[in-house]
């Protein structure tokens, strides 16, 4: 059952074959029996994951089940939910209960699904390993000893250890897609503007955006068929007409131009994982899809470019953290300054603060126009790299991550390395493009099975092809739904 | 030396809009602390602005108002600073493209007019309040003006002394509440104003160091203020010293001006755009659409005034000083009353009246349907102006309309001719000195004697008749 695919958990709801409280039940148990090691969760509430179990077996008694109606999804705990524990990864949050719904909760709430309990993430989102989270590092499934990846540390390892159905991330320069690659899973960041960031607690405004981890394209279909729509409560959300994410499911992938930048097969990439994303490539040739080699050539200006935005934008987001309305405020101060001081100096962990020291500097006055203006003018080169690019090709392929996982402590010390993480999936999100990974084999590293990504690279509104082109490769490859042993 | 004041203002008005700028809470003063301030306005994680569009339509009325450029597109950016009435550490405002750009507002000074310059108008949220002494070593926060909805208006350093400072302030004061933008109430803080003002020699066309007087919420106190820091810069100059630039609190009790501790300035305030709000975008259907429901602005109206109704520039400028006196000058003479008649009176005895009790025009117990009514019992000679005033007063009292006190109070003019010589007969018979006096030559007695009648009829007789009869008898 827990291997099952969404269509197939939502059949057997239907069918009465499982109810959602034995489906709940049963992924709460595993929950109790191996997150004390593997730390998916931050938040676990059994009584309202049961209370919404119940809920959803009488709209399934009533005959009102929608697709995802009955099943447990995990929540990464940047989303607010009403009544939940919602710390973003931070000490500053620890005490922070949500007095209300984010949309993508409110819109899986009303979809019927339930929510397992929200997930580990690296604090406010930042960083790659997930291992900036004040609640503690979170294992790989895979191997132990490694990361799981990051920011979505926590869901990636939930859905890949089976301690969920299914659960969302969101991806600010990779957090999404890498952890996907990293723990052998399907993560998509979609086209920015489609998920509504309302209730989303907010890293780099202009870069964040919600997207489905699951096992697998047709699982991430069902959950963007929820997840997505025009929402007023946000100001950057798209008016466009809801789309059906299934649509292009099963069709031939004959004459699909697969662009392939050779930028990102330069320096910087591991040779296992290339091999792997090189069979994958031959696979989708197999599959009728025709090559073609192009170029992103800013490329390699896509880390610094977003290490002045990214920063910039939190530094003034994180602001909100100071100890007046909710919150950490630290327990003895001299006055007003003090306690600001006292307060964010004992509530954020280094990466935050080192992330909003940069963001202040490179808005400052007298820097402003060499570093953020500068930035946005890189930016749109960036954006039109890709234009360009899509006028040769219908997708882009490429790795998602430029290694396997790597081990826990290896890259804490030393940012840039760990900044490094992003360097193919970061661009996709200065030009607001759709990202995905998917399972594309595994390498074999200090004699351990890791699971390797390929990066699928949609153009605006393009997310239903792109899981189809997922979904193909799904269908004459197994990856995706291996399992990592003892578990 | 003679010396050159400089000044230019920047003017906060609260717009009269039904919800806050960015979230749906009601902007209604003086309700309980914080009942007023949603999940948006505290600054909850995860929260997002939405910008509320009659907000734009009342920039949009402001810039066709005083003649500005609306920009067709705008962007809001962030101001960051940390203050626990700020609650989400910034505040969102608009920097470098303002809705409106430059315009300009022409005013009277005395018998002057001036044009001032507008530099720009940009929209904003308020912070909410600090509330010290509550309770003892704790400050309070009241979140409840936190994104109430704001219109900053720049202007050039055009103006040269308070009286033009004040005249302007007035002037943009009686524009924001006439187009329905603002409520125009300084004691709330919807309007408010922060001058700039630094002093030249005069001849000189370089600016002097200025020093910004903020939050000023009253034209007195303005003026007091303009005055006390014009003749602290040249003293401080004449003896030998600089100016700093620097913010400073004009403090009533005392009269004077001092600046705010430098700590408190010393901000950058990393404005950069805020990547939650897209620009904003105004097309000229949207400018078409709100220039539909304009009022007609005061500028056309005075000159209106001058032309259909012959009316001084004098006049016209004190009629149109607000949008309801001009509405209540219009309102008689749509009644049939003579325009320059109605023009003396709004600005003469109804204007002295409301100024007596500190009432707004609005709050006049008089209607323009009564004082029109006056006038038509003045004109068909049922009564004099002298007793007018008195029917006014009585009007003014509730007592009811022209008509019915005049008949109450009995005081129709007497125009029967036989009534009136017989009190002109009383009259001769009693003042035989005067006869004499008059007889001797003396034209004063005559007024003397008339004014006998008019007494003899408490008034109500109608003078032109009197003079009339009287001299008949005398065989002037």
């Amino acid at each position: 059952m827990i291997n099952s695919s969404l269509k197939q958990l939502g059949a057997m709801l239907q069918s009465k074959q499982v109810s959602s409280t034995e489906l709940t039940q049963e992924f709460l148990q595993r929950i109790d029996q191996h997150n004390p090691e593997i730390n998916a969760y931050i938040t676990i509430d059994a009584e309202r994951s049961l209370a919404q179990a119940k809920a959803a077996d009488a709209r399934i008694a009533a005959g009102t089940a929608q697709p995802l109606t009955g099943i447990p999804i995990a929540q990464k705990d940047i989303f607010v939910a009403n009544g939940w524990k919602t710390t973003c990864g931070s000490k500053m949050l620890d005490n922070f209960i949500g007095p209300y719904d984010a949309t993508v909760i409110k819109l899986f709430d009303e979809a019927g699904a339930v929510n397992l309990g929200k997930t580990n993430m690296d604090e406010f989102a930042m960083g790659s390993s997930n291992e900036t989270s004040y609640y503690g590092k979170v294992q790989n499934p895979w191997d132990r000893t490694r990361v799981p990846g990051g920011s979505s540390g926590g869901s990636a390892a939930a859905v890949a250890a089976r301690l969920c159905a299914a659960a969302t991330g969101t991806d600010t320069g990779g957090s999404i897609r890498q952890p996907a690659s990293l723990c052998g899973l399907s993560g998509l960041k979609p086209t920015y503007g489609l998920v509504s960031r309302y209730g989303m607690i907010a890293f780099a405004s202009s870069l964040d955006q919600a997207g489905p981890m699951a096992k697998s394209c047709e699982d991430m279909a069902l959950m963007m068929n929820v997840m997505t729509g025009f929402d007023e409560r946000d100001s950057t959300s798209l008016q466009r007409d809801k789309e059906d994410y299934e649509r292009e499911l099963g069709k031939p992938l004959q004459g699909l131009r697969v662009g392939l930048p050779k930028e990102f097969f330069a320096d910087g990439l591991s040779s296992e994982v290339a091999a792997v994303v090189e069979s994958a490539i031959a696979e989708y040739r197999k599959l009728g899809a025709e090559i073609v080699e192009i170029s992103l050539p800013n490329t390699q200006l896509s880390i610094p470019v977003y290490y002045v935005l990214a920063p910039a934008e939190a530094s003034s987001n994180l602001s909100r953290f100071d100890g007046v309305r909710y919150g950490h405020r630290a327990a003895e101060y001299d006055d007003l300054l003090d306690m600001y001081c006292k307060s964010r100096a004992e509530g954020f962990g280094a990466e935050v603060k080192r992330r909003i020291l940069i963001g202040t500097y490179v808005l400052s006055a007298g820097y402003y126009d060499a570093y953020y203006l500068k930035a946005q003018q890189i930016r749109r080169l960036i954006a039109e790299d890709f234009a360009k690019a899509f006028t040769q090709c219908d997708v882009i392929m490429g790795p998602t991550a430029p290694g396997t996982a790597f081990r826990s402590g290896e890259k804490a010390n030393d940012p840039v390395a760990m900044y490094l993480e992003d360097l193919y999936t970061i661009a996709v999100n200065l030009a607001g493009l759709p990202g995905m990974s998917i399972p594309a084999g595994f390498a074999s590293v200090d004699g351990k099975q890791l699971p390797v990504g390929l990066q699928v690279i949609g153009n605006y509104f393009d997310e239903a092809r792109m899981l189809n082109v997922g979904h193909a490769y799904q269908q004459v490859t197994d990856w995706h739904s291996r399992m990592p042993e003892g578990l | 030396m003679q010396w050159e004041v400089v000044i230019g203002l920047e003017t906060h008005t609260q717009l009269q809009t039904k919800s806050k700028i960015f979230s749906g809470s009601s902007i209604a003063f003086g309700a309980e602390p914080n009942t007023q301030a949603s999940a948006v306005d505290i600054a909850l994680p995860g929260v997002l602005p939405v910008l509320n569009a009659e907000a734009v339509q009342c920039a949009i009325k402001f810039g066709l108002a005083v003649n500005a450029e609306i920009a067709p597109r705008s962007v809001f950016a962030r101001k960051n600073y940390f203050y626990p009435d700020l609650p989400k550490g910034y505040q969102i405002s608009q920097y470098e493209l303002p809705v409106v750009g430059k315009g300009s507002l022409t005013v009277q000074v005395g018998d002057q007019e001036k044009t001032i310059r507008i530099t720009r108008a940009h929209l904003e949220e308020d912070a909410g309040k600090s509330v010290h002494g509550a309770s003892v070593g704790m400050s309070g926060i009241d979140l409840n003006r936190a994104g109430t909805p704001l219109l900053e208006i720049v202007t050039e350093p055009d103006m040269r002394s308070a009286a033009e400072a004040v005249a302007y302030a007035k002037k943009l004061h009686e524009l924001v509440q006439w187009i329905g933008i603002c409520d125009g109430n300084m004691q709330e803080g919807s309007f408010r104003c922060d001058v700039n003002v630094s002093v030249r020699p005069k001849g000189s066309d370089k600016l002097g160091t200025r020093r910004e007087i903020k939050n000023l919420n009253s034209f007195r106190f303005m003026q007091q203020a303009i005055e006390y820091e014009t003749r602290w810069q040249i003293e401080t100059l004449e003896d030998g010293g600089t100016i700093q630039q620097a913010t400073v609190l004009f403090n009533p009790d005392t009269g004077e001006t001092r600046a705010m501790r430098s700590k408190e300035e010393a901000n950058d305030y990393r404005y950069f755009p805020d990547p939650d709000l897209l620009p904003l975008q105004i097309t000229l259907e949207d400018i078409a659409k709100v220039k539909a429901v304009m009022p007609e602005l005061p500028g056309d109206m005075k000159e209106c005034f001058e032309r259909e109704y012959s009316l001084s520039a004098y006049d016209a400028s004190g009629l149109t000083s607000s949008r309801g006196i001009a509405d209540y000058f219009t309102a008689v003479v749509v009644q049939g009353a003579e325009p320059k008649m109605a023009a003396n009176w709004v600005m003469g005895t109804v204007a002295a009246k409301l100024n007596e009790q500190d009432q707004d025009i609005s709050a006049s117990p008089v209607s323009p349907l009564q004082l029109a009514g006056l006038f038509k019992r003045i004109a068909d000679n049922t009564i004099s102006n002298k007793i007018a005033r008195e029917v006014f007063d009585a009007m003014w009292a509730g007592e009811g309309d022209a008509d019915s006190i005049i008949e109450k109070k009995g005081l129709k003019q007497v125009t029967d001719s036989g009534a009136i010589e017989a009190i002109i007969d009383e009259v001769l018979a009693a003042n035989a000195a005067m006869v004499e006096e008059f007889r001797a030559g003396k034209e004063k007695a005559f007024n003397a004697l008339v004014g006998q009648a008019m007494k003899a009829s408490k008034g109500k007789a109608n003078p032109a008749q009197v003079n009339e009869v009287l001299r008949r008898k005398l065989g002037a």
